[in-house]
């Protein structure tokens, strides 16, 4: 383009409502395109519906019956007792046993996670009012779980041994320091009232980010791009008309999402309309820009793809803090943490859903998303023009 | 015979050139995995750290006092930020700077003295349950530990039970995600490359040339299969060498084994890629596919969380999902020195997975050509 042409494209632009027919016309061919292509609703109704599913089911932390072997090597009424205990426990599925061998064995195959060996005299020394201990062997593969049926299996012996000593008739059995805990917004401890905000955060960057960076990426690879970059629109219009129909695809899902959350998941949601769409339109704005970034960087579906995976999925997934406390990350991991627009997300979608409107953490999340749009946003106007020239 | 060798061999070749070609495509086939090794294996850590916990004291006593100094030296909490009045915490809590608050009441002090049993309040901040849940666990122990050292003589001599952990005796991290992700990384890029291959050629008008050319569908499809088995091969063992040697993490198992179960684990992901392909028109529509099929195949896998807490008719689901075998095979072969009967118990399911997702491809390739 020559700078007599882009004058005269400039003239024709401000010459009255050119410019806003021309950006009409760039939104309207990207909603056809959008209409025309079953994958966009596949990510903007489907995808979410599926992630919301497997968050709000298939990711329990919350344990029950994890399976668990005890051997119990005394034949003694105590160590019955102690068995029963284990049997009657909610959290384990019990498969009795007389011999370690074959807990050795299961355990290799995967078919129990713990074992529990209750020793040969136990019931004699029980008698005798100093017990054996019992030995708790977990598997060491999964550490969460073995954690959990360390501590969990000894829990379920100290009961045990209060309700032995209040059949004997000894007092005091009980803790002389009871811990009574109260958790607030989630009482019931459903780790689906996390997870679920999680998977929006997800779906919200699915739509965001990945869907642009592909959308534009083709344009790039089938040489669109370039038909449409000689027509005299501006870049602002240009960016716009590749914004906005994504922007309000990822309002509508959030929408979606929400629903889905409160109606079907059963999560509570204290804050109002405003703050969860002032929240999902600031962070819409890095996630799309982040996008267009990409597309325009690599102008490669494939890579394209594979970079958007890389880095907005993963990070929205690894380093968000949704499943994963960062306070718990080396600190280099943590220093990347601050890069991840997810990260400012999170926390004001579980106080919008659980706590209500507490803007003292909603608004500077906010402004910080935004602020990372304008970056994402200058990157792409550069990138874009770059290539232009070249 | 040898005609159709030459042809075999000619669509590898090809194949291989067209993932090869791009510089790009070469640098994204090994880069990205690297990098999610490196950041899932420091990220994924479900322990709780360095957190701050609020402190109500109405008590002020020595018992108090003490307990909170316990608190206060372990490793789990940062600092014990004292507030004036349950105001205060409740704002603290709302505002999440703290995740948790003790309140010790008025009268703590007073009936430990007494012998009498008390109750220690923590309040929990459950937007993130499941921190604060570890996090509770923490201060229980503490307070029990205390406690324990009032107990009556009883549970003092019953003492504690005796707590090991096999194949990995100190529960170290890492030794469960490297592993587990030798599996999830490989699905990744093994899905996602097999879909790609197919569709790209479909969108750039060049699968039809191969459908004229005397190609048989069976050796386009094994064409296609090579790139991806190799890419993933060679990744694999890179993971494996990575997690040995940079890592520590010990293998103890039969290499042979890992190879010979990575075969089967790609064959059946291939497969799942292959579906995929056949049923997409574009690039996109595989990428979205290839995303929608990898991420319940991840999250139903065991490895984020533990298939036992999932629902009845969910675990049931599992059972068709490759990674969730593979998994158990690959944390086997690392720590469990898992024999050879046992790998097996798990590789048949793999190959069952495989021969359905490979001809189920093989049918709709076929379908849509006639």
């Amino acid at each position: 383009m020559t700078s007599d042409d882009r004058s005269v494209a400039h003239a024709q632009a401000s010459a009255g409502g050119s410019s806003r027919r021309r950006l009409l016309a760039l939104i309207v061919k990207e909603y056809a395109q959008i209409r025309r292509d079953p994958s966009t609703f596949l990510i903007a109704f489907a995808m979410p519906l599926l992630l919301l599913f497997l968050f709000g089911y298939a990711i329990s932390l919350d344990p029950r019956e994890t399976r668990i072997a005890v051997v119990a090597q005394d034949e003694s009424a105590p160590a019955a007792r102690l068995v029963q205990a284990y049997v009657h426990s909610p959290y384990f599925s019990v498969t009795p046993l007389r011999a370690v061998a074959p807990a050795r064995a299961l355990m290799e195959q995967d078919a129990i996670r713990g074992f529990v060996v209750i020793p040969p005299d136990f019931g004699v020394s029980m008698a005798s009012g100093a017990p054996r201990p019992i030995q708790i062997v977990t598997d060491g593969t999964q550490p969460n779980q073995a954690t959990f049926i360390a501590s969990y299996a000894e829990g379920v012996r100290l009961n045990w041994i209060a309700s032995e000593m209040d059949m004997r008739g000894i007092r005091g059995a009980a803790p002389p320091i009871d811990v009574s805990q109260r958790v607030w917004f989630n009482p019931g401890l459903q780790s689906r009232f996390f997870l679920v905000p999680g998977a929006i955060a997800i779906v919200m960057t699915m739509i965001g980010t990945l869907l642009t960076a592909l959308v534009v990426a083709r344009e790039w690879e089938r040489g669109t791009m370039e038909a449409l970059l000689a027509t005299p629109m501006r870049m602002t219009e240009f960016i716009a008309s590749k914004v906005l129909p994504y922007f309000l695809l990822g309002l509508a899902s959030m929408v979606l999402c929400t629903v889905i959350a409160v109606a079907v998941f059963g999560l509570p949601f204290r804050g109002s309309i405003f703050a969860l769409m002032a929240i999902a339109a600031a962070f819409l704005l890095p996630a799309l820009g982040l996008g267009l970034y990409i597309s325009a960087a690599t102008k490669n579906q494939f890579v394209a793809s594979q970079m958007a995976l890389l880095l907005s999925f993963l990070p929205t997934f690894l380093l968000s803090g949704f499943i994963f406390e960062i306070g718990s990350m080396p600190w280099p991991i943590q220093a990347m943490t601050y890069a991840v627009p997810a990260r400012y997300l999170i926390p004001a979608l579980q106080t919008v859903f659980m706590a209500g409107d507490i803007w003292p953490i909603i608004l500077p999340n906010i402004l910080i998303m935004l602020g990372f749009g304008v970056g994402f946003f200058i990157l792409c106007f550069r990138a874009t023009r770059r290539s232009l020239d070249s | 015979m040898s005609a159709a060798f030459t042809r075999q061999r000619a669509m590898i070749v090809k194949e291989i050139w067209a993932l090869l070609r791009d510089p790009k495509s070469r640098i994204v086939l090994v880069l990205p995995p690297l990098i999610q090794l490196l950041i899932f294996t420091f990220a994924t850590t479900l322990d709780v750290k360095n957190v701050d916990i609020g402190l109500v004291d109405q008590s002020g006593g020595i018992h108090a006092r003490e307990l909170v100094q316990r608190i206060e030296g372990s490793p789990q909490f940062r600092d014990v930020i004292v507030l004036p009045s349950t105001a205060a915490m409740e704002e603290a809590i709302d505002e999440q700077k703290v995740m948790a608050a003790l309140v010790i009441q008025a009268d703590f002090d007073r009936r430990i003295a007494r012998g009498e049993s008390t109750t220690l309040g923590l309040v929990l901040d459950g937007r993130r349950s499941n921190a604060a849940q570890i996090l509770a666990g923490y201060v229980s122990g503490i307070a029990a530990g205390y406690g324990a050292e009032l107990a009556p003589a009883m549970v003092r001599r019953a003492g504690a039970s005796e707590v090991t952990h096999w194949y990995n005796p100190s529960l170290d991290y890492m030794w469960f995600t490297l592993p587990g992700l030798v599996a999830l990384i490989i699905s990744i890029a093994g899905i996602a490359i097999t879909s790609q291959a197919v569709a790209r050629e479909r969108e750039l008008g060049t699968f039809d040339q191969l459908m004229v050319s005397p190609l048989r569908v069976r050796e386009i499809l094994i064409g296609m299969m090579v790139p991806p088995l190799l890419v993933g091969m060679m990744n694999g063992v890179l993971f494996l060498l990575v997690a040995k040697f940079a890592f520590g993490v010990p293998f103890t198992g039969s290499f042979l084994l890992f190879l010979v179960a990575m075969i089967f684990y790609q064959l059946a992901l291939i497969g799942m890629g292959l579906l995929v392909s056949a049923m997409s028109m574009t690039q996109q529509q595989a990428f979205l596919g290839s995303f929608i099929v990898t991420v319940p195949l991840i999250l139903l896998s065991g490895y984020a969380a533990p298939i036992d807490n999932m629902p009845d008719w969910l675990q049931i689901i599992t059972y068709a999902d490759p990674v969730r075998y593979f998994l158990i095979i690959v944390q086997g072969l690392f720590l469990k020195a898992m024999p050879a009967s046992v790998v097996f118990q798990q590789l048949w399911p793999l190959a069952v997975i495989a021969v359905i997702s490979l001809s189920a491809a093989a049918w709709l390739f076929r379908a849509r050509m006639e």
